[in-house]
Protein backbone atom coordinates (compact mmCIF):
# COMPACT_ATOMS: atom_id res chain seq x y z
CA UNK A 1 0.00 0.00 0.00
CA UNK A 2 2.46 2.47 0.97
CA UNK A 3 4.56 1.22 -2.14
CA UNK A 4 1.73 1.83 -4.05
CA UNK A 5 1.28 5.32 -2.56
CA UNK A 6 4.72 6.34 -2.90
CA UNK A 7 4.85 5.48 -6.86
CA UNK A 8 1.81 7.62 -7.46
CA UNK A 9 3.49 9.92 -5.80
CA UNK A 10 6.80 9.55 -8.10
CA UNK A 11 4.75 9.77 -11.04
CA UNK A 12 3.40 12.93 -10.07
CA UNK A 13 6.63 14.71 -9.28
CA UNK A 14 7.77 13.66 -12.77
CA UNK A 15 4.69 15.32 -14.52
CA UNK A 16 5.28 18.11 -12.07
CA UNK A 17 9.11 18.43 -12.93
CA UNK A 18 8.37 18.10 -16.33
CA UNK A 19 5.88 20.54 -16.57
CA UNK A 20 8.33 22.85 -14.86
CA UNK A 21 10.87 22.32 -17.25
CA UNK A 22 8.64 22.69 -19.93
CA UNK A 23 7.69 26.04 -18.67
CA UNK A 24 8.74 28.23 -21.30
CA UNK A 25 7.72 26.49 -23.94
CA UNK A 26 4.59 26.57 -22.26
CA UNK A 27 4.35 30.13 -21.82
CA UNK A 28 5.37 30.76 -25.02
CA UNK A 29 3.29 28.58 -27.47
CA UNK A 30 0.59 27.57 -25.40
CA UNK A 31 -2.28 25.89 -26.80
CA UNK A 32 -0.72 26.35 -30.42
CA UNK A 33 2.13 24.06 -29.65
CA UNK A 34 0.38 21.68 -30.35
CA UNK A 35 -1.17 22.99 -33.98
CA UNK A 36 1.94 24.90 -35.96
CA UNK A 37 3.39 22.72 -38.15
CA UNK A 38 6.66 24.99 -37.84
CA UNK A 39 9.69 23.63 -35.66
CA UNK A 40 12.58 26.40 -36.84
CA UNK A 41 15.52 26.60 -33.33
CA UNK A 42 17.25 29.21 -35.13
CA UNK A 43 14.28 32.31 -34.82
CA UNK A 44 13.00 30.51 -32.03
CA UNK A 45 9.23 29.11 -33.41
CA UNK A 46 8.44 25.88 -32.38
CA UNK A 47 5.16 23.46 -32.74
CA UNK A 48 5.14 19.92 -32.36
CA UNK A 49 2.46 19.16 -35.47
CA UNK A 50 4.59 17.11 -37.43
CA UNK A 51 5.69 14.99 -34.64
CA UNK A 52 2.34 14.27 -32.86
CA UNK A 53 1.13 13.56 -36.19
CA UNK A 54 4.35 11.34 -37.16
CA UNK A 55 3.65 8.96 -33.82
CA UNK A 56 -0.05 8.95 -34.20
CA UNK A 57 -0.12 7.90 -37.75
CA UNK A 58 3.15 5.49 -37.54
CA UNK A 59 1.25 4.08 -34.42
CA UNK A 60 -2.15 3.17 -36.24
CA UNK A 61 -0.35 1.58 -39.02
CA UNK A 62 1.25 -0.66 -36.54
CA UNK A 63 -1.70 -1.19 -35.22
CA UNK A 64 -3.03 -1.98 -38.10
CA UNK A 65 -0.81 -4.16 -39.76
CA UNK A 66 -0.33 -5.97 -36.15
CA UNK A 67 -4.01 -6.27 -34.95
CA UNK A 68 -5.22 -8.94 -37.07
CA UNK A 69 -1.83 -10.65 -37.21
CA UNK A 70 -1.50 -10.84 -33.76
CA UNK A 71 -5.19 -11.77 -32.68
CA UNK A 72 -5.13 -14.66 -35.33
CA UNK A 73 -1.82 -16.00 -33.80
CA UNK A 74 -3.38 -15.68 -30.30
CA UNK A 75 -6.12 -17.22 -31.55
CA UNK A 76 -4.11 -20.19 -32.63
CA UNK A 77 -2.34 -20.74 -30.52
CA UNK A 78 -4.45 -20.60 -28.02
CA UNK A 79 -7.62 -22.71 -29.26
CA UNK A 80 -6.36 -24.97 -32.57
CA UNK A 81 -2.20 -25.73 -31.55
CA UNK A 82 -1.55 -29.44 -30.49
CA UNK A 83 0.35 -28.87 -26.82
CA UNK A 84 3.96 -28.67 -28.24
CA UNK A 85 3.50 -26.49 -31.36
CA UNK A 86 1.49 -24.15 -28.23
CA UNK A 87 4.65 -24.55 -26.29
CA UNK A 88 7.43 -23.64 -29.09
CA UNK A 89 5.27 -20.97 -30.29
CA UNK A 90 4.66 -19.16 -27.07
CA UNK A 91 8.57 -19.45 -26.21
CA UNK A 92 9.04 -18.21 -29.68
CA UNK A 93 6.81 -15.12 -28.95
CA UNK A 94 8.50 -14.38 -25.67
CA UNK A 95 11.88 -14.45 -27.17
CA UNK A 96 10.45 -11.74 -29.79
CA UNK A 97 9.31 -9.82 -27.32
CA UNK A 98 12.61 -9.20 -25.35
CA UNK A 99 14.55 -8.35 -28.56
CA UNK A 100 16.19 -4.94 -27.68
CA UNK A 101 14.74 -2.15 -30.21
CA UNK A 102 17.59 -0.98 -31.75
CA UNK A 103 17.96 -5.01 -33.51
CA UNK A 104 15.11 -4.27 -34.92
CA UNK A 105 16.14 -0.76 -35.69
CA UNK A 106 19.49 -2.17 -37.89
CA UNK A 107 17.41 -4.78 -39.16
CA UNK A 108 14.87 -2.40 -40.69
CA UNK A 109 17.87 -0.08 -41.76
CA UNK A 110 19.73 -2.99 -43.59
CA UNK A 111 17.05 -5.00 -44.71
CA UNK A 112 13.65 -3.79 -44.59
CA UNK A 113 14.68 -0.42 -46.29
CA UNK A 114 16.39 -1.65 -49.40
CA UNK A 115 13.15 -4.18 -49.31
CA UNK A 116 10.73 -1.77 -49.84
CA UNK A 117 12.88 0.36 -51.81
CA UNK A 118 13.51 -2.07 -53.99
CA UNK A 119 10.39 -4.44 -54.43
CA UNK A 120 7.30 -3.56 -52.14
CA UNK A 121 7.07 0.59 -52.71
CA UNK A 122 7.34 0.41 -56.65
CA UNK A 123 4.89 -2.25 -56.45
CA UNK A 124 2.21 -0.51 -54.26
CA UNK A 125 2.61 2.17 -56.33
CA UNK A 126 2.00 0.54 -59.88
CA UNK A 127 -1.14 -1.22 -57.84
CA UNK A 128 -2.50 1.31 -55.92
CA UNK A 129 -0.92 4.30 -56.78
CA UNK A 130 -4.32 5.73 -57.61
CA UNK A 131 -4.40 6.54 -53.64
CA UNK A 132 -2.46 9.51 -52.27
CA UNK A 133 -1.25 6.76 -49.50
CA UNK A 134 0.92 5.19 -52.23
CA UNK A 135 2.39 7.32 -54.47
CA UNK A 136 5.74 8.98 -54.41
CA UNK A 137 9.66 8.23 -53.99
CA UNK A 138 10.58 5.05 -52.82
CA UNK A 139 13.01 5.64 -50.59
CA UNK A 140 12.03 2.74 -48.46
CA UNK A 141 12.62 5.25 -45.50
CA UNK A 142 9.55 6.73 -44.28
CA UNK A 143 5.81 6.52 -42.54
CA UNK A 144 5.66 2.57 -44.20
CA UNK A 145 9.00 1.57 -42.92
CA UNK A 146 8.06 2.79 -39.06
CA UNK A 147 4.66 1.17 -39.24
CA UNK A 148 5.86 -2.32 -40.38
CA UNK A 149 9.03 -2.39 -37.73
CA UNK A 150 6.40 -0.80 -34.94
CA UNK A 151 4.44 -3.72 -35.92
CA UNK A 152 6.70 -6.35 -35.46
CA UNK A 153 8.12 -4.87 -32.34
CA UNK A 154 4.68 -4.61 -30.81
CA UNK A 155 3.17 -7.82 -31.91
CA UNK A 156 4.64 -9.95 -29.83
CA UNK A 157 2.97 -8.04 -26.46
CA UNK A 158 -0.53 -7.79 -28.52
CA UNK A 159 0.24 -11.95 -29.23
CA UNK A 160 0.82 -12.70 -25.48
CA UNK A 161 -1.42 -10.76 -24.02
CA UNK A 162 -4.37 -11.80 -26.09
CA UNK A 163 -3.59 -15.42 -25.78
CA UNK A 164 -3.32 -15.15 -22.20
CA UNK A 165 -6.99 -13.41 -22.10
CA UNK A 166 -8.09 -15.94 -24.30
CA UNK A 167 -7.20 -18.72 -22.00
CA UNK A 168 -8.92 -17.41 -19.22
CA UNK A 169 -12.45 -17.72 -20.84
CA UNK A 170 -14.50 -20.63 -18.81
CA UNK A 171 -14.59 -23.66 -20.40
CA UNK A 172 -17.90 -23.29 -19.23
CA UNK A 173 -18.52 -20.82 -21.89
CA UNK A 174 -16.96 -23.54 -24.95
CA UNK A 175 -18.84 -26.30 -23.61
CA UNK A 176 -22.22 -23.62 -24.24
CA UNK A 177 -22.02 -23.29 -27.55
CA UNK A 178 -20.48 -26.51 -28.06
CA UNK A 179 -23.67 -28.06 -26.76
CA UNK A 180 -25.56 -25.86 -29.01
CA UNK A 181 -23.77 -27.55 -31.86
CA UNK A 182 -21.39 -25.10 -32.52
CA UNK A 183 -18.35 -26.02 -34.80
CA UNK A 184 -14.92 -25.33 -33.45
CA UNK A 185 -14.44 -22.38 -35.21
CA UNK A 186 -17.79 -21.14 -34.37
CA UNK A 187 -17.04 -21.42 -30.64
CA UNK A 188 -14.39 -19.28 -30.88
CA UNK A 189 -16.00 -16.67 -33.28
CA UNK A 190 -19.52 -16.67 -31.04
CA UNK A 191 -18.72 -17.46 -27.75
CA UNK A 192 -14.85 -16.98 -26.64
CA UNK A 193 -13.87 -13.97 -29.20
CA UNK A 194 -17.29 -12.04 -27.42
CA UNK A 195 -16.63 -12.83 -24.35
CA UNK A 196 -12.96 -11.84 -24.27
CA UNK A 197 -13.78 -8.55 -26.07
CA UNK A 198 -12.65 -6.16 -23.40
CA UNK A 199 -9.65 -7.76 -22.29
CA UNK A 200 -8.51 -8.42 -26.07
CA UNK A 201 -8.81 -4.38 -26.52
CA UNK A 202 -6.61 -4.30 -23.40
CA UNK A 203 -4.01 -5.98 -25.42
CA UNK A 204 -4.13 -3.71 -28.06
CA UNK A 205 -4.13 -0.91 -25.94
CA UNK A 206 -1.35 -2.23 -24.72
CA UNK A 207 0.88 -2.15 -28.10
CA UNK A 208 -0.57 0.76 -28.61
CA UNK A 209 1.28 2.52 -25.28
CA UNK A 210 4.34 0.63 -26.40
CA UNK A 211 4.68 1.95 -29.95
CA UNK A 212 3.64 5.37 -28.79
CA UNK A 213 6.74 5.57 -26.10
CA UNK A 214 9.30 3.38 -28.80
CA UNK A 215 12.62 5.31 -29.60
CA UNK A 216 15.38 4.26 -31.34
CA UNK A 217 13.98 1.69 -33.91
CA UNK A 218 11.90 4.35 -35.13
CA UNK A 219 14.43 6.82 -35.13
CA UNK A 220 16.85 4.61 -37.66
CA UNK A 221 13.76 4.21 -40.54
CA UNK A 222 11.50 6.80 -40.43
CA UNK A 223 13.87 9.35 -41.96
CA UNK A 224 13.37 11.97 -39.69
CA UNK A 225 12.21 14.72 -41.72
CA UNK A 226 9.36 16.92 -39.63
CA UNK A 227 6.64 17.40 -42.58
CA UNK A 228 3.04 16.46 -43.00
CA UNK A 229 2.52 14.24 -46.12
CA UNK A 230 0.17 12.29 -47.46
CA UNK A 231 2.38 9.48 -48.59
CA UNK A 232 3.59 6.89 -46.51
CA UNK A 233 6.15 6.41 -48.53
CA UNK A 234 7.70 10.13 -47.20
CA UNK A 235 9.86 10.27 -44.30
CA UNK A 236 8.16 11.87 -41.27
CA UNK A 237 9.13 12.18 -37.46
CA UNK A 238 7.94 10.78 -34.49
CA UNK A 239 7.79 12.54 -30.94
CA UNK A 240 10.35 10.40 -29.48
CA UNK A 241 12.87 10.80 -32.37
CA UNK A 242 12.55 14.54 -32.15
CA UNK A 243 13.38 14.44 -28.78
CA UNK A 244 16.50 11.68 -28.53
CA UNK A 245 18.35 13.60 -31.92
CA UNK A 246 18.26 16.76 -30.51
CA UNK A 247 18.08 16.88 -26.88
CA UNK A 248 21.87 16.93 -26.80
CA UNK A 249 22.22 19.76 -29.06
CA UNK A 250 19.51 21.84 -27.88
CA UNK A 251 21.74 24.49 -26.21
CA UNK A 252 19.03 27.55 -26.62
CA UNK A 253 16.58 27.63 -23.43
CA UNK A 254 13.43 27.60 -25.29
CA UNK A 255 14.57 25.03 -27.80
CA UNK A 256 15.12 22.82 -24.74
CA UNK A 257 11.98 23.45 -22.79
CA UNK A 258 10.11 22.51 -26.87
CA UNK A 259 11.74 19.24 -26.31
CA UNK A 260 10.50 18.91 -22.95
CA UNK A 261 6.95 20.08 -23.67
CA UNK A 262 6.81 17.14 -26.69
CA UNK A 263 7.93 14.76 -23.90
CA UNK A 264 5.25 15.70 -21.04
CA UNK A 265 2.54 15.20 -23.76
CA UNK A 266 4.25 12.06 -24.86
CA UNK A 267 4.54 10.90 -21.25
CA UNK A 268 1.09 12.00 -20.32
CA UNK A 269 -0.41 9.98 -23.27
CA UNK A 270 1.24 6.75 -22.61
CA UNK A 271 -0.09 6.95 -19.15
CA UNK A 272 -3.21 7.20 -19.85
CA UNK A 273 -3.07 4.59 -22.50
CA UNK A 274 -1.88 2.34 -20.38
CA UNK A 275 -3.97 2.86 -17.68
CA UNK A 276 -6.67 2.78 -20.00
CA UNK A 277 -5.56 -1.25 -20.64
CA UNK A 278 -4.98 -2.12 -17.84
CA UNK A 279 -8.38 -1.15 -16.91
CA UNK A 280 -10.15 -3.04 -19.46
CA UNK A 281 -7.66 -6.01 -18.85
CA UNK A 282 -9.20 -5.76 -15.28
CA UNK A 283 -12.60 -5.62 -16.10
CA UNK A 284 -12.46 -8.55 -18.09
CA UNK A 285 -10.69 -10.86 -15.00
CA UNK A 286 -13.56 -9.39 -13.06
CA UNK A 287 -16.13 -10.39 -15.47
CA UNK A 288 -14.34 -13.98 -15.91
CA UNK A 289 -14.52 -14.50 -11.20
CA UNK A 290 -17.90 -13.45 -11.85
CA UNK A 291 -19.08 -16.26 -14.18
CA UNK A 292 -17.15 -18.84 -12.94
CA UNK A 293 -18.89 -20.88 -10.03
CA UNK B 1 -44.55 -47.16 -26.38
CA UNK B 2 -41.08 -46.50 -28.52
CA UNK B 3 -37.69 -46.33 -26.87
CA UNK B 4 -36.19 -42.87 -27.96
CA UNK B 5 -32.85 -43.90 -26.73
CA UNK B 6 -31.48 -47.05 -26.64
CA UNK B 7 -27.24 -47.23 -24.28
CA UNK B 8 -25.73 -50.35 -25.23
CA UNK B 9 -22.29 -51.67 -22.87
CA UNK B 10 -21.46 -47.64 -22.66
CA UNK B 11 -17.90 -47.35 -21.35
CA UNK B 12 -15.98 -43.98 -21.02
CA UNK B 13 -12.55 -42.85 -19.36
CA UNK B 14 -10.82 -39.68 -18.39
CA UNK B 15 -7.15 -41.03 -19.80
CA UNK B 16 -6.40 -44.22 -18.51
CA UNK B 17 -9.42 -43.30 -15.19
CA UNK B 18 -12.58 -45.40 -16.26
CA UNK B 19 -15.88 -44.02 -15.35
CA UNK B 20 -18.50 -45.97 -16.98
CA UNK B 21 -18.19 -49.61 -16.52
CA UNK B 22 -20.66 -50.71 -19.26
CA UNK B 23 -24.17 -49.32 -19.01
CA UNK B 24 -27.20 -50.10 -21.57
CA UNK B 25 -30.03 -48.55 -20.74
CA UNK B 26 -33.13 -47.94 -22.92
CA UNK B 27 -35.01 -44.53 -22.40
CA UNK B 28 -38.69 -43.96 -23.73
CA UNK B 29 -39.83 -40.90 -25.60
CA UNK B 30 -41.80 -37.98 -23.62
CA UNK B 31 -40.38 -39.58 -20.30
CA UNK B 32 -38.65 -38.14 -17.54
CA UNK B 33 -36.07 -40.23 -15.99
CA UNK B 34 -33.96 -39.28 -13.17
CA UNK B 35 -29.99 -40.71 -12.94
CA UNK B 36 -29.58 -40.65 -9.44
CA UNK B 37 -26.39 -42.16 -7.08
CA UNK B 38 -23.49 -40.75 -5.00
CA UNK B 39 -21.15 -37.98 -5.92
CA UNK B 40 -18.33 -38.78 -8.37
CA UNK B 41 -20.20 -42.06 -9.57
CA UNK B 42 -19.88 -40.64 -13.44
CA UNK B 43 -23.62 -39.24 -13.64
CA UNK B 44 -22.50 -36.41 -15.67
CA UNK B 45 -20.01 -38.28 -17.47
CA UNK B 46 -23.00 -40.54 -18.26
CA UNK B 47 -25.38 -37.94 -19.59
CA UNK B 48 -22.15 -36.07 -21.61
CA UNK B 49 -21.93 -39.14 -23.58
CA UNK B 50 -25.37 -38.91 -24.94
CA UNK B 51 -24.67 -35.89 -26.84
CA UNK B 52 -21.01 -36.14 -27.40
CA UNK B 53 -20.09 -33.60 -24.92
CA UNK B 54 -17.41 -36.18 -22.83
CA UNK B 55 -15.33 -36.28 -25.76
CA UNK B 56 -14.36 -32.50 -26.07
CA UNK B 57 -12.35 -33.01 -22.91
CA UNK B 58 -9.14 -33.74 -24.13
CA UNK B 59 -7.86 -37.29 -23.53
CA UNK B 60 -10.91 -38.99 -22.90
CA UNK B 61 -12.43 -41.86 -24.97
CA UNK B 62 -15.68 -43.53 -24.82
CA UNK B 63 -17.02 -47.07 -26.02
CA UNK B 64 -20.25 -49.08 -26.61
CA UNK B 65 -23.39 -47.41 -28.58
CA UNK B 66 -26.07 -44.99 -28.00
CA UNK B 67 -29.01 -45.23 -30.60
CA UNK B 68 -30.74 -42.41 -31.10
CA UNK B 69 -34.15 -43.38 -32.90
CA UNK B 70 -32.47 -46.62 -34.12
CA UNK B 71 -28.82 -44.86 -35.58
CA UNK B 72 -25.75 -45.07 -33.44
CA UNK B 73 -24.69 -41.62 -32.57
CA UNK B 74 -21.11 -42.36 -32.47
CA UNK B 75 -21.03 -44.12 -35.95
CA UNK B 76 -22.40 -42.13 -39.21
CA UNK B 77 -23.74 -39.11 -37.35
CA UNK B 78 -21.64 -36.41 -36.74
CA UNK B 79 -21.26 -34.70 -33.29
CA UNK B 80 -22.71 -31.81 -33.89
CA UNK B 81 -26.07 -33.20 -35.76
CA UNK B 82 -26.31 -35.46 -32.51
CA UNK B 83 -26.00 -31.80 -30.12
CA UNK B 84 -28.20 -30.17 -31.99
CA UNK B 85 -31.09 -33.16 -31.31
CA UNK B 86 -29.59 -33.72 -27.92
CA UNK B 87 -29.88 -30.49 -25.77
CA UNK B 88 -28.43 -29.74 -23.05
CA UNK B 89 -28.81 -27.50 -19.49
CA UNK B 90 -25.54 -27.90 -17.55
CA UNK B 91 -25.14 -27.32 -13.29
CA UNK B 92 -24.31 -23.94 -13.82
CA UNK B 93 -25.97 -21.43 -15.23
CA UNK B 94 -23.33 -20.63 -18.46
CA UNK B 95 -25.32 -17.87 -20.23
CA UNK B 96 -23.40 -15.82 -22.85
CA UNK B 97 -22.83 -12.35 -20.89
CA UNK B 98 -21.91 -10.81 -23.82
CA UNK B 99 -25.17 -11.20 -25.43
CA UNK B 100 -28.62 -9.74 -24.65
CA UNK B 101 -31.92 -11.56 -23.02
CA UNK B 102 -32.51 -12.53 -26.92
CA UNK B 103 -29.42 -13.11 -28.34
CA UNK B 104 -28.16 -15.63 -25.71
CA UNK B 105 -32.00 -17.33 -26.66
CA UNK B 106 -31.71 -17.59 -30.48
CA UNK B 107 -27.70 -18.72 -29.86
CA UNK B 108 -28.63 -22.00 -31.25
CA UNK B 109 -30.80 -20.91 -34.10
CA UNK B 110 -28.01 -18.45 -35.51
CA UNK B 111 -25.45 -21.24 -35.33
CA UNK B 112 -28.33 -22.93 -37.72
CA UNK B 113 -28.15 -19.90 -40.08
CA UNK B 114 -31.24 -18.68 -39.05
CA UNK B 115 -31.42 -14.84 -39.27
CA UNK B 116 -34.35 -13.43 -40.08
CA UNK B 117 -35.31 -10.82 -37.55
CA UNK B 118 -38.82 -12.06 -37.65
CA UNK B 119 -38.61 -15.38 -37.58
CA UNK B 120 -36.06 -15.08 -34.24
CA UNK B 121 -38.50 -13.30 -32.49
CA UNK B 122 -41.33 -15.33 -32.80
CA UNK B 123 -39.13 -18.66 -31.48
CA UNK B 124 -37.37 -16.13 -29.22
CA UNK B 125 -40.97 -15.65 -27.49
CA UNK B 126 -42.11 -19.22 -27.95
CA UNK B 127 -39.14 -20.22 -26.18
CA UNK B 128 -39.19 -17.79 -23.07
CA UNK B 129 -42.66 -18.49 -23.03
CA UNK B 130 -42.07 -22.52 -22.86
CA UNK B 131 -39.18 -21.70 -20.30
CA UNK B 132 -41.73 -19.80 -18.13
CA UNK B 133 -39.71 -16.62 -18.57
CA UNK B 134 -41.45 -14.41 -21.02
CA UNK B 135 -43.24 -12.45 -18.76
CA UNK B 136 -40.49 -11.45 -16.53
CA UNK B 137 -38.25 -10.48 -19.29
CA UNK B 138 -40.37 -9.39 -22.39
CA UNK B 139 -39.66 -5.73 -21.42
CA UNK B 140 -36.00 -5.86 -21.76
CA UNK B 141 -34.85 -8.37 -24.27
CA UNK B 142 -32.10 -6.63 -25.40
CA UNK B 143 -30.63 -5.76 -21.85
CA UNK B 144 -27.82 -7.91 -21.10
CA UNK B 145 -28.46 -11.20 -19.78
CA UNK B 146 -25.94 -10.79 -17.19
CA UNK B 147 -28.17 -8.70 -15.10
CA UNK B 148 -30.88 -11.43 -14.16
CA UNK B 149 -31.12 -13.86 -11.08
CA UNK B 150 -29.53 -17.05 -11.10
CA UNK B 151 -32.95 -18.90 -11.02
CA UNK B 152 -33.79 -16.77 -14.21
CA UNK B 153 -30.58 -17.25 -15.79
CA UNK B 154 -31.08 -21.02 -15.48
CA UNK B 155 -34.26 -21.08 -16.77
CA UNK B 156 -32.71 -18.76 -19.81
CA UNK B 157 -30.45 -22.05 -20.53
CA UNK B 158 -33.34 -24.08 -20.63
CA UNK B 159 -35.10 -21.42 -23.23
CA UNK B 160 -32.00 -21.63 -25.14
CA UNK B 161 -31.64 -25.31 -25.16
CA UNK B 162 -35.39 -25.59 -26.31
CA UNK B 163 -34.77 -23.06 -29.19
CA UNK B 164 -33.07 -25.44 -31.54
CA UNK B 165 -36.03 -27.92 -30.93
CA UNK B 166 -34.08 -30.59 -30.00
CA UNK B 167 -35.53 -33.96 -29.30
CA UNK B 168 -34.12 -34.89 -25.85
CA UNK B 169 -33.34 -32.61 -23.09
CA UNK B 170 -30.04 -33.28 -20.81
CA UNK B 171 -30.42 -31.61 -17.77
CA UNK B 172 -27.57 -32.18 -15.13
CA UNK B 173 -28.52 -30.79 -11.48
CA UNK B 174 -30.26 -27.81 -12.96
CA UNK B 175 -31.60 -26.79 -9.72
CA UNK B 176 -28.13 -27.05 -7.55
CA UNK B 177 -28.04 -22.89 -7.94
CA UNK B 178 -31.56 -22.68 -7.16
CA UNK B 179 -33.79 -21.96 -4.00
CA UNK B 180 -36.36 -24.33 -3.75
CA UNK B 181 -39.10 -21.82 -5.12
CA UNK B 182 -37.03 -21.38 -7.76
CA UNK B 183 -36.65 -25.31 -8.21
CA UNK B 184 -40.16 -26.01 -7.99
CA UNK B 185 -41.01 -23.49 -10.91
CA UNK B 186 -38.36 -25.94 -12.98
CA UNK B 187 -40.26 -28.89 -12.04
CA UNK B 188 -43.09 -27.74 -13.06
CA UNK B 189 -41.65 -26.77 -16.20
CA UNK B 190 -39.99 -30.37 -17.03
CA UNK B 191 -43.22 -31.89 -16.62
CA UNK B 192 -44.36 -29.63 -19.38
CA UNK B 193 -41.76 -30.10 -21.42
CA UNK B 194 -42.63 -33.80 -21.36
CA UNK B 195 -45.35 -33.37 -23.54
CA UNK B 196 -42.64 -32.54 -26.82
CA UNK B 197 -39.28 -33.54 -25.55
CA UNK B 198 -37.62 -36.66 -23.67
CA UNK B 199 -36.06 -35.46 -20.66
CA UNK B 200 -33.13 -36.93 -18.59
CA UNK B 201 -32.24 -35.46 -15.46
CA UNK B 202 -29.26 -35.50 -12.82
CA UNK B 203 -30.10 -34.97 -9.43
CA UNK B 204 -28.92 -35.27 -5.58
CA UNK B 205 -32.31 -34.32 -4.80
CA UNK B 206 -34.19 -37.27 -3.79
CA UNK B 207 -37.68 -35.77 -3.62
CA UNK B 208 -37.03 -34.05 -6.73
CA UNK B 209 -36.57 -37.43 -8.48
CA UNK B 210 -39.97 -38.56 -7.02
CA UNK B 211 -41.60 -35.57 -7.60
CA UNK B 212 -41.06 -35.21 -11.35
CA UNK B 213 -39.09 -38.72 -13.01
CA UNK B 214 -41.13 -41.53 -14.65
CA UNK B 215 -37.76 -43.64 -14.52
CA UNK B 216 -35.32 -43.60 -11.96
CA UNK B 217 -31.90 -45.25 -12.78
CA UNK B 218 -28.83 -45.16 -9.75
CA UNK B 219 -25.74 -44.81 -10.97
CA UNK B 220 -23.36 -46.52 -8.32
CA UNK B 221 -19.21 -46.54 -9.15
CA UNK B 222 -19.94 -46.52 -12.82
CA UNK B 223 -22.33 -49.29 -12.94
CA UNK B 224 -26.15 -49.09 -13.18
CA UNK B 225 -27.24 -50.99 -9.94
CA UNK B 226 -31.20 -50.34 -11.00
CA UNK B 227 -33.40 -49.11 -13.18
CA UNK B 228 -36.93 -49.16 -12.96
CA UNK B 229 -40.45 -46.69 -13.11
CA UNK B 230 -39.65 -44.12 -10.04
CA UNK B 231 -42.47 -45.56 -7.60
CA UNK B 232 -40.88 -48.75 -7.99
CA UNK B 233 -37.36 -47.08 -6.98
CA UNK B 234 -38.76 -45.97 -4.16
CA UNK B 235 -40.86 -48.36 -2.71
CA UNK B 236 -39.21 -51.47 -3.56
CA UNK B 237 -35.84 -50.88 -4.50
CA UNK B 238 -34.59 -54.05 -5.79
CA UNK B 239 -30.84 -53.85 -4.68
CA UNK B 240 -30.17 -52.68 -0.45
CA UNK B 241 -27.50 -50.53 -2.81
CA UNK B 242 -29.97 -48.39 -3.92
CA UNK B 243 -32.36 -48.71 -0.62
CA UNK B 244 -29.55 -47.70 1.10
CA UNK B 245 -29.03 -44.25 -1.05
CA UNK B 246 -32.23 -43.26 -0.97
CA UNK B 247 -33.28 -43.90 2.65
CA UNK B 248 -29.77 -41.66 3.04
CA UNK B 249 -28.12 -44.41 5.07
CA UNK B 250 -25.19 -44.18 2.17
CA UNK B 251 -22.11 -45.02 4.31
CA UNK B 252 -21.56 -48.19 2.38
CA UNK B 253 -21.84 -46.90 -0.98
CA UNK B 254 -20.52 -43.63 -0.52
CA UNK B 255 -16.50 -43.62 -0.17
CA UNK B 256 -16.00 -40.68 2.05
N1 LIG C 1 -12.26 -33.48 -16.50
C1 LIG C 1 -11.98 -34.61 -15.78
N2 LIG C 1 -10.73 -35.13 -15.80
C2 LIG C 1 -10.44 -36.24 -15.11
N3 LIG C 1 -11.32 -36.90 -14.34
C3 LIG C 1 -12.57 -36.43 -14.27
C4 LIG C 1 -12.97 -35.26 -14.98
N4 LIG C 1 -14.27 -35.03 -14.72
C5 LIG C 1 -14.68 -36.01 -13.89
N5 LIG C 1 -13.65 -36.86 -13.61
C6 LIG C 1 -13.75 -38.05 -12.76
O1 LIG C 1 -14.74 -38.91 -13.25
C7 LIG C 1 -15.50 -39.45 -12.20
C8 LIG C 1 -16.97 -39.20 -12.45
O2 LIG C 1 -17.21 -37.82 -12.47
P1 LIG C 1 -18.64 -37.22 -12.75
O3 LIG C 1 -18.48 -35.75 -12.86
O4 LIG C 1 -19.26 -37.93 -13.88
O5 LIG C 1 -19.41 -37.60 -11.41
P2 LIG C 1 -20.85 -37.17 -10.94
O6 LIG C 1 -21.58 -38.40 -10.64
O7 LIG C 1 -21.47 -36.24 -11.92
O8 LIG C 1 -20.54 -36.43 -9.61
P3 LIG C 1 -21.31 -35.17 -8.96
O9 LIG C 1 -22.55 -35.72 -8.36
O10 LIG C 1 -20.36 -34.70 -7.92
O11 LIG C 1 -21.56 -34.18 -10.04
C9 LIG C 1 -14.98 -38.84 -10.91
O12 LIG C 1 -14.14 -39.80 -10.30
C10 LIG C 1 -14.17 -37.67 -11.37
O13 LIG C 1 -13.08 -37.50 -10.52
MG1 LIG D 1 -21.97 -34.12 -11.92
Amino acid sequence: MICAIGLLGLVLLMVILIWQAAGPSIKAFGFSFFFTREWDPVHGRFGALPYIYGTLVSTLLALLLAGPVSLGAAVYVAEFAPRKIKNILGFMIDLLAAVPGIIFGLWGNFVLSPWLAGSLEPRLEHYFGFLPLFRGPATGVGMLAAGIILAIMISPLITAVSREVLEIVPASQREAMIALGATPWEVVRRAVLPYARTGIVGAFTLGLGRAIGETMALTMVIGNRPQISASLFAPAYTMTSVIVNEFTEAVEPLHLAALIHIALVLFLVTLLVNTVARLMIYLMNRRVKKWTV
Amino acid sequence: MSYKLRVEALQAWYGQHQVLKGISMPIRANTITAVIGPSGCGKSTFIRCLNRMHEVVPGTRVAGRVWLDGRNIYNGINAVEVRRRVGMVFQTPNIFPAMSIFQNVVAGLYLNGIRGRRQLQERAENCLQQAGLWEEVRDRLHDTAAGLSSGQLQRLCIARALAVEPEILLMDEPCSALDPIASIRIEELMRELKASYTIILVTHNMQQAARVSDYTAYLCDGELVEYESTPEVFIRPKDSRTENYITGRGADTRPL
